[in-house]
């Protein structure tokens, strides 16, 4: 239980997706100008993330390995991952079309999330077995989403700040960003 | 390379399933034409078509219950690209709506307004800024010229204003409407 909880730690904290290991900045930087909106995409990832990282772990241990076709990781992980992201198109957009709307190209564009393919391919470097890969995958979504909603609610404020002209727009958002990964440091070492 | 091609479309038969099932479970009953017609329509909200608002009346047309010329702040050009999109016919605007006027918005004059909000309230875009005996003005970039609040005012302070079409407000026109006698110098 105790090594559960740890994964959830060390993904969400010390090795966060976006902070520390600088994966998903697409979504990170488009979806991040409102809180609703941010809030809903980290949902969505979540759920593509978790779903993803199990459905990767089992074809791989039982599609890929048994049969020495490890070369067929990435292509396969990346046509399970644009299904499932299909799906939970179909599923926001009958449960709530509002956030369809809201959402707009973002939310197919999770298909393209470096981090939704990554964190399948990292599970497979680390050896975990598919609860762990499960924990991995809600983790690192988790550290997504929370990354996400800060930078939100960050942006929102700099949207009445005094910002210098030249600063306007993407590059205090990326100044921020950075500043942000900057003080995720603060995280290394907590969990080894 | 056998068991490649073999793995490999087996994802794809499952995933294929997946999302043929979920398709017809999770249907959206929609309609894009209403939508695109209703980003057509100038979104003035002024009923000169005889219906209230613009998406009833996009509704209407998709529907085929009205015309596609019922629209004088659309246009000449707007029934051009009407009958574009849903392959009609242009029709040229009928006996029973008004024809095109020039674009203008509606200027209070400051010193007669009396502050009654009659005009606030027949608005249908909200561009009129003011409330019970305070000085009433409208907003210039909200205003899209239907003239709804002309006739309530009871000392009649509102005129319609023609926008001079400058380089900031100058839009590329449709190639049929260039040489109509419906269109402004700029």
């Amino acid at each position: 239980m105790t090594s559960y909880l740890l994964i959830l730690i060390s993904t969400v904290f010390v090795n966060n997706i976006v902070m520390v290991k600088i994966l998903g900045l697409c979504p990170f930087m488009g979806v991040s100008k409102k809180l609703e909106a941010a809030i809903s995409m980290g949902a969505a990832t979540t759920f593509v993330l978790t779903l993803g990282s199990g459905s990767s772990y089992l074809i791989d241990h039982f599609l890929l390995t048994p049969f020495h076709l490890e070369y067929l990781r990435t292509l396969s992980f990346i046509v399970v991952i644009a299904g499932i992201v299909q799906f939970t198109e179909m599923v926001v957009q009958k449960t709530s079309p509002v956030l369809h709307q809201v959402l707009g190209i973002y939310l197919p564009l999770i298909t393209t999330n470096c981090a939704v393919l990554g964190i399948p391919l990292l599970n497979v470097q680390e050896n975990h077995n598919f609860i762990d890969s499960l924990f991995f995958g809600m983790g690192g979504a988790i550290g997504f989403s929370l990354v996400l909603v800060l930078f939100a609610g960050i942006r929102e404020r700099l949207e009445g700040a005094d910002v210098p002209g030249i600063f306007k727009g993407s590059a205090i958002a990326m100044i921020t960003a950075g500043l942000m990964s900057l003080s995720f440091m603060g995280f290394s070492g907590l969990v080894k | 390379m056998l068991t490649a091609l073999l793995v490999m479309s087996f994802i794809a038969l499952v995933l294929g399933a997946v999302l043929g099932f979920s398709a017809i479970k999770f249907r959206v009953e929609g309609n894009p034409l209403v939508d695109k017609i209703d980003a057509i329509l100038p979104q003035t909200q002024c009923g000169q078509c005889s219906f209230p608002g613009c998406k009833p009346y996009a509704t209407a047309i998709a529907a085929g219950e009205a015309d596609i010329n019922r629209c004088p702040p659309g246009g000449e050009e707007g029934i051009r690209k009407l009958a574009e999109l849903l392959g009609k016919d242009f029709v040229p605007f009928g006996e029973d709506t008004a024809a095109t006027k020039p674009k203008s918005v509606a200027v209070i004059d400051e010193n007669t307004c009396i502050g009654c909000t009659l005009c606030i309230q027949a608005c249908p875009v909200d561009a009129i800024s003011g409330a019970a005996k305070q000085m009433h003005t409208v907003i210039e970039a909200e205003c899209t010229g239907c003239e709804l609040c002309v006739p309530p005012c009871p000392v009649e302070c509102i005129d319609m204003v023609v926008i001079r079409e400058s380089i900031t407000t100058w839009k590329f026109r449709h190639p049929a409407t260039v040489n109509s006698s419906n269109n402004q110098p700029a």
